[in-house]
């Protein structure tokens, strides 16, 4: 178990480099930026990855599993529906 | 060696989804910003799963397999439209997801009973806020806020119970605690997104986006993750700055929205009597005709556009003013236009609208005053000038379009109406306003016409 106060460390740093990265993006691109973070929090795979991969068929390996199909679909769906945004913006940009 | 992969896969993939968001600066890089989030997430599953005992991949392999159909399928069919409540349900999955975690961590005798706790809760309310504020975009239940009596007294006896139930787990640790705290959670956040009326869609889906993502840094405080950390944390900051730039486009407080009062309250502002005044009604074919002759239009759009579906219909009326009549034609957009955060900036750019005529609020305001005319397409309270001067009014301070300076304004509507917030516009009765009843598209695509056809 790492320390609790190196994690909250990290936590506090995270909150700064998301401050400023966030308010770099455009306006016209808030709708990207939500489906764009939408997906990537779907990250929280990796924490169900372990249990549901587990050898023994229990109930946490079930929660797992129904944990990773859940958050695939928030990673699958999130990032085809952002590139299915961007592809708008970045056709006409063209023009 | 083997020790070192995870870490370093890791570090890397958070440091690709923060180029990811980072990519949204500008449209030229976007696009490479999301394909910088997929390859992010693909080290940190690969990793994962690298280290996991083989016979078992089958089975997570099949979970992430039907999870990508059923994400991949909505994704590419939705109009965009809807997209709003797409995000609302995504949200609301990462949130169920979370829950899922949580239990499973309960379950397989996790150590930090605290951490999985908040992740439970803050997912919980993820889920079931998406949930509602979904049905409520899809039109499953009435979009109108749903004010039920003592509110506030059960919602804060609700968050009492859940706190003595986080403490009380902590103390014994019961599985059965666990799942009630769970429940609550569930109902809590039900309860809190019910009463949000259509309007304040925007900061409420920006509000779950947050919650969405502190719930991964929750799974990851309970987890001792450092990238579900992080990763969560920049989701968090990211809908919380979304919620704050649409609390101030719409000068309200969070507060305000979250415990409402806003729509309860039957306004009646201004002691003028606007009633008893008529407004000025045009046809499309008006409208048509001072428009080829204006030097300059600007066009605003609100959630009446989308709803309508004339996007398209718009792009083309603006494309025949500039190609055919020379008129220089720009896109006004108000941060809180539409159902969510840049709802109005994806539709023009479906429509092909180039990017360089799309103008934000601080952008334009200065520019209505040397226009010849303000064609408003379905919206109406980010127009109005009680705004500016009524004090008691419930939209007072908030920043809007000052499309009243301009020489014509163009009012699509369907009536008389107010807009969301119950205020009537006065705008609608001043003697340089045109009202155009009808649909939205219908009225565009009969100006289109009559453009054409000289």
């Amino acid at each position: 178990m790492i320390d609790f106060w190196m994690l909250f460390t990290i936590f506090i740093l995270s909150g700064f480099i998301g401050y400023f990265v966030v308010w770099g993006v455009t306006p016209a691109l808030h709708s990207p930026l939500m489906s764009v973070s939408n997906a990537i929090s779907g990250v929280i795979i990796i924490g169900a990855l372990t249990t549901a991969s587990a050898s023994e068929m229990d109930t946490s390996k079930i929660l797992g599993l129904i944990a990773v199909f859940l958050a695939s679909i928030n990673i699958f769906g999130g990032f085809a529906v952002s590139h299915r945004m961007l592809s708008l913006f970045k056709r006409k940009e063209k023009k | 060696m083997l020790s070192a992969f995870i870490p370093i896969a890791h570090i890397l993939s958070f440091a690709f989804f923060i180029l990811a968001i980072r990519g949204l600066s500008s449209p030229h890089t976007a696009q490479h910003g999301n394909f910088l989030g997929i390859l992010g997430m693909l080290l940190a599953v690969v990793s994962v799963l690298l280290l996991s005992p083989i016979t078992e991949l089958g089975q997570v392999l099949i979970s992430i397999i039907l999870g990508a159909g059923v994400g991949i399928y909505p994704a590419l069919k939705v109009k965009m439209t809807s997209l709003p409540q797409m995000i609302a349900a995504f949200n609301g999955l990462g949130g169920l997801s979370a829950m899922f975690i949580a239990l499973a961590e309960i379950f397989s005798g996790s150590a930090s009973h605290f951490d999985t706790s908040i992740g439970l809760i803050i997912g919980a309310l993820a889920f079931s806020g998406s949930m509602i504020a979904f049905a409520k975009l899809q039109g499953i239940i009435t979009s109108a806020a749903i004010n039920f009596s003592f509110q506030q007294t059960i919602n804060f006896l609700l968050a009492l119970a859940i706190i003595i139930l986080c403490g009380l787990f902590v103390l014994m640790p019961n599985i059965n605690i666990f799942i009630s705290l769970g429940i609550i959670s569930i109902i809590l956040g039900t309860l809190l997104v019910l009463p949000i009326g259509g309007a304040d869609m925007p900061i409420v889906i920006s509000i779950l986006n947050a919650y969405s993502g502190l719930a991964a840094a929750g799974i990851g405080f309970s987890l001792g993750n450092v990238l579900l950390i992080i990763t969560g944390t920049i989701v968090g900051a990211s809908g919380t700055i979304l919620s704050y730039i649409m609390v101030k486009a719409m000068n309200r407080t969070l507060k305000n929205v979250l415990f409402g009062g806003y729509s309860i309250q039957k306004h009646n502002s201004s002691s003028l009597p606007i009633n008893t005044q008529s407004a000025h009604v045009g046809s499309p074919q008006d409208a048509a005709y001072i428009m080829e002759n204006a030097n300059k239009v600007i066009i605003v759009p609100g959630y009446g556009m989308a709803v309508s579906q004339a996007q398209h219909i718009l792009q083309k009326m603006a494309y025949d003013l500039h190609s055919k009549y020379d008129v220089e034609v720009k896109f006004a957009i108000h941060p809180v236009a539409g159902r969510m955060p840049g709802h109005m900036n994806v539709l023009l750019a479906e429509a092909n609208v180039p990017f360089e005529d799309i103008y934000a609020l601080e952008d334009i305001n200065h520019e209505f005053s040397s226009a010849d005319v303000a064609y408003v397409i379905g919206a109406n309270d980010i127009t109005n000038p009680l705004a500016k001067t009524d004090t008691s009014s419930p939209i007072y301070g908030m920043p809007i379009l000052e499309v009243e300076k301009a020489k014509t304004v163009f009012f699509v509507k369907r009536s008389l109406n107010s807009g969301y917030s119950g205020v009537e516009n006065p705008l609608f009765f001043a003697n340089n306003t045109i009202m155009l009843y009808g649909d939205a598209k219908k009225i565009t695509e009969e100006i289109v016409t009559t453009l054409e056809n000289k």
